[in-house]
């Protein structure tokens, strides 16, 4: 009972550490919500706390992808807002005035207290009640996971990470247990995975990846069927009722490997029943006549099936997961899901500031996790050994590997102390009993047992000593040398032998222990604190006069909810969309949902063409104002001069006449002197630099690092309304067609008119 | 038939006859050993799976229109079918495995993941 009461303890504690960690930005700067993603997030829970699910569901927005709108309640994974909408309601219920973004602000911290609980569940599941106790306080405060869920991080993955731990658990569960309750619990937790985010096809790969293995391994049981297909067939049905996910439930190849695993644990089933039922001789001839016409007939499906794939040019799956499968794929096919920061693959050093110590202690996890194997630990090694790759092509999905790594360490850290506190109680009852009272029939620590065997991660060796011989110890007894097992029990006949270290070794071993995890902690709080904790909406730096502070997208969005109409359509690059329809409530043409490439083709080819064309291709789409971010002043190295290159790509995919070597002199991207005419005529370059000359008199650009090219020049078809104090937001209007048509073209027209 | 009049060239064929009547006969005996309830279940399963291979037949004699019912349609028979199977395991006294599981408790579970099912599929009939 105390055992209980302590766990629980822990584990409120762990809540604590998980939810307090990540309230760094809220203390540093204001509870408001981060980036880009959340903002539209945001947007979407407002929209269903003012207006109720049924309207949600049916949403057509029409302030956005101006003319196209977009189709919010068939696009949008509706788990996070639903979930936000549904405590806001909940607590307002209870007459707690909390706004819906403060309830936004938090959801994350506080799912990700819930999620550390579940990786408790899912770890003692494997390995134990230490084991999961020291993996959720890992978890707690992992960099990785901190990074895309402090408070105001209001994004998918928020509710994500715990979906996905408590599916895994729930599967873990019905296998050790094959009870059909928890297999629909385990359907059930799928579907909210589902309704979460996109990544929900890591489950559904996963799961009969591991059932895969389980049967080529010989450890079918009846129980991993129970485990495995209800969760097929009521997890393709929950999948299809979410509608942005709909019909692709059963016809993209993304779920292709679950229906055939689906196939193949019932042949196995079967075998195994008819085995059962026959006697070996029968059995066997069974199996001849069996296999020569069942070879025949999953021929001919595989045929037909290989037929209908190959028929569709990207084989049935989606751009996103191709590019998974084969990291290249993206840079050479689709220009936007490869400039999407988000996408790129991980740096070597990343993986240490991500998952730090764990990095070294995953791998003595693993070989933890092998002794013994059971079904659940053969499962986290596969869940970590598939997300190790994942994270290698993407550097978002680290956050998957975040709970894998934190399982594995602590079963790693478990079963060290585990080993070392055994040897020190062993080593000080023998100081101070002063002899060999060892029976070996009901100390609990065993009998003589000196071979050398660490788990911990700076030994991987099993070193054998000559034992103490014992008249009682029998022969049999030396066979199980090999064994190193946790169990306590020992029976007169059977000996088990229990792994000892001296005890200084053992001293030493726990205080390293204790150090590495001091080293884990303070470099976690520092990346909470400094590195993840940056709204990106606010920005700061440190002066001799003290802290600076930079607010200037949130006064230019407040300019333009204030000074324009409300139908006013605004052109940005994509990254701006969703925060310009949160923030300024204004209409956008693209937003950072890209799920139309034409489209913002089309403005990238505007902001790459001289200042008529662009002219005319805004004023084809209607609209009224251009927003651009320009850094050159303050150093804000994330503008747009610096995303341009992108914006002539994708620009230049669609439309030919846009060639990036024009754009580019010997190769090189330079906005100075030397720069290409066509780069000094183009609209980004003057809608940046417009009237940059006068801040300092060179117009010398604190970003790129040397002067401009064109320094003083007009704008003939747009004209400046507002720049913000640093300058990094600048609105544009564009400027009406003329009245009257003066000079040469006046000649032209007067020759048409009827002469009275 | 003929034992004889093959001669030397085929004698695996007829051997090849008698064994499967053999494994059919075998099949059958051991089967009509196992307990009534458990062939009530099997059952319950074949009647599932005829009623979703009828409706594959219609779906191909009528086109899929509505994609949604279709799917509903064929997943709760395979998901009934696949519960049951479910089921079975539990309550089979050979399985050493489930012998603390009381049976009740087996079926409360089925009924429950049922209307579990249920419940999606007339949500995703349309």
């Amino acid at each position: 009972a105390f055992g209980g009461v302590l766990c629980a303890f822990t584990l409120i504690l762990i809540g604590v550490l998980a939810f307090s960690i990540r309230l760094f930005s809220v203390i540093k700067y204001e509870s408001v919500i981060h980036e880009f993603d959340p903002y539209f997030n945001f947007r979407v829970t407002q929209f269903l706390s003012k207006n109720g699910i049924y309207e949600f569901w049916n949403w057509f927005d029409d302030r956005t992808w101006y003319p196209l709108g977009r189709v919010i309640g068939g696009t949008v994974y509706p788990g996070l807002t639903l979930t936000a909408g549904s405590i806001w309601w909940f607590v307002n219920a209870l007459n707690i005035p909390l706004s819906v973004e403060t309830v936004c602000v938090f959801t994350a911290p506080i799912f990700s207290a819930i999620a550390s609980w579940a990786t408790y569940l899912l770890t003692k599941e494997a390995k134990g009640t230490g084991a999961g106790l020291m993996a959720a306080a890992i978890l707690a405060m992992v960099p990785s996971y901190i990074s895309r869920s402090v408070a105001g991080s209001y994004d998918n993955e928020a509710v994500a990470i715990f979906a996905l731990v408590f599916t895994f658990y729930l599967y873990v569960k019905t296998l050790n247990t094959g009870s059909l309750f928890y297999a629909t619990l385990n359907a059930l937790s799928y579907f909210y995975m589902v309704c979460s985010w996109g990544g929900y096809t890591f489950i559904i790969n996963l799961i009969p990846m591991h059932v895969l293995l389980c049967i080529v391994t010989g450890r079918y049981s009846s129980r991993l069927y129970i485990a495995y297909a209800p969760l097929v067939i009521l997890g393709t049905l929950l999948a299809a009722l979410v509608p942005v996910v709909g019909f692709n439930a059963v016809l993209t190849s993304e779920h292709f490997a679950s229906f055939l695993v689906f196939i193949i644990l019932h042949v196995v089933a079967f075998v195994y029943y008819i085995k059962g039922l026959l006697t070996p001789r029968l059995f066997k001839m069974a199996m001849t006549l069996v296999i020569t016409v069942g070879l025949a007939v999953c021929f001919a499906v595989v045929a037909i099936l290989v037929a209908l794939v190959a028929s569709s040019p990207t084989k049935g799956w989606s751009g996103r997961s191709l590019s998974l499968l084969d990291p290249t794929y993206a840079s050479k096919y689709i220009p936007i899901i490869a400039s999407v920061s988000e996408h790129q693959p991980p740096t070597w050093p990343s993986y240490f500031m991500d998952i730090n110590v764990l990095a070294f202690l995953v791998p003595a996890g693993i070989i933890s996790c092998f002794l013994p194997l059971s079904d659940a630990s053969s499962f986290m090694v596969l869940y970590l050994v598939t997300a190790v790759y994942f994270s290698g092509v993407m550097v978002r999905l680290m956050l998957v590997l975040a709970p894998a790594a934190c399982i594995l360490s602590g079963i790693a850290l478990s079963s060290a102390f585990d080993v070392l506190t055994r040897s020190m109680k062993f080593q000080l009852s023998k100081l101070f009993d002063d002899g060999p009272a060892i029976s070996g029939n009901g100390s609990p620590n065993g009998s003589s047992a000196s071979t050398v065997n660490t788990s911990s991660s700076k030994n991987e060796k099993t070193e054998k000593s000559e034992a103490a011989p014992k008249e009682k110890q029998s022969k049999k007894n030396r066979r199980k040398d090999k064994e190193v097992t946790e169990s306590v029990s020992v029976k007169p006949k059977k000996e088990k032998r229990l792994s000892v270290l001296p005890l200084e070794a053992s001293i030493v071993s726990t205080l390293l222990l204790i150090a590495l995890g001091g080293f884990y902690v303070v470099h976690c709080v520092w990346a909470a604190a400094e590195a993840y904790s940056a709204p990106s909406i606010v920005l700061t730096s440190r002066s001799r006069e003290g802290l600076h502070v930079f607010d200037d997208f949130r006064e230019a969005y407040a300019w333009l909810s204030h000074n324009t109409d409300v139908d006013d359509k605004v052109a940005s690059w994509w990254d701006y969309g969703y925060q310009t329809t949160a923030m300024a409530n204004r209409t956008v043409i693209v937003d950072n949902n890209t799920w139309n490439n034409t489209h913002i083709a089309t403005v990238g080819t505007a902001m790459s063409s001289p200042e008529k064309a662009a002219w005319e291709i805004f004023d084809s789409l209607d609209v009224k104002y251009v927003l651009v971010v320009f850094g050159g002043l303050v150093g804000y190295p994330s503008d747009d001069i610096n995303k341009f290159l992108w914006m002539v790509r994708i620009g230049g995919g669609e439309f030919p006449h846009i060639k990036e070597p024009d754009y580019l002199r010997d190769g090189q991207y330079r906005v100075d002197a030397q720069a290409t005419p066509t780069m000094l005529n183009c609209l980004m370059y003057k809608l940046c630099y417009y009237r940059f000359v006068e801040t300092d008199g060179k117009g010398f650009d604190r970003v790129r690092g040397y002067e401009i090219g064109k320094k003083h020049f007009k704008l003939t078809h747009f004209e400046e309304v507002f720049t913000t104090h640093h300058w990094m937001v600048r609105i544009y209007k564009l400027k009406p067609q003329k009245n009257r048509i003066r000079g040469k073209l006046k000649k032209l027209k007067s020759v048409s008119l009827p002469a009275y | 038939s003929s034992k004889r009049s093959e001669g030397a060239r085929f004698v695996r064929m007829p051997k090849a006859d008698g064994d499967a009547k053999l494994l059919i006969q075998s099949l059958n005996k051991a089967y009509a050993a196992t307990p009534t309830n458990l062939k009530i279940i099997d059952l319950y399963v074949f009647f599932a799976m005829v009623t979703a291979l009828v409706q594959v037949g219609y779906m191909g004699v009528v086109g899929s229109f509505p994609f949604n019912s279709f799917l509903s349609g064929v997943l709760s028979c395979i998901g009934t079918a696949v519960l049951a199977v479910c089921l079975r395991i539990q309550v089979n006294k050979d399985n050493k495995e489930f012998k603390d599981l009381p049976p009740e408790r087996a079926f409360a579970d089925f009924v429950l993941c049922n209307l579990v099912l249920h419940l999606v599929i007339i949500n995703f009939l349309g």
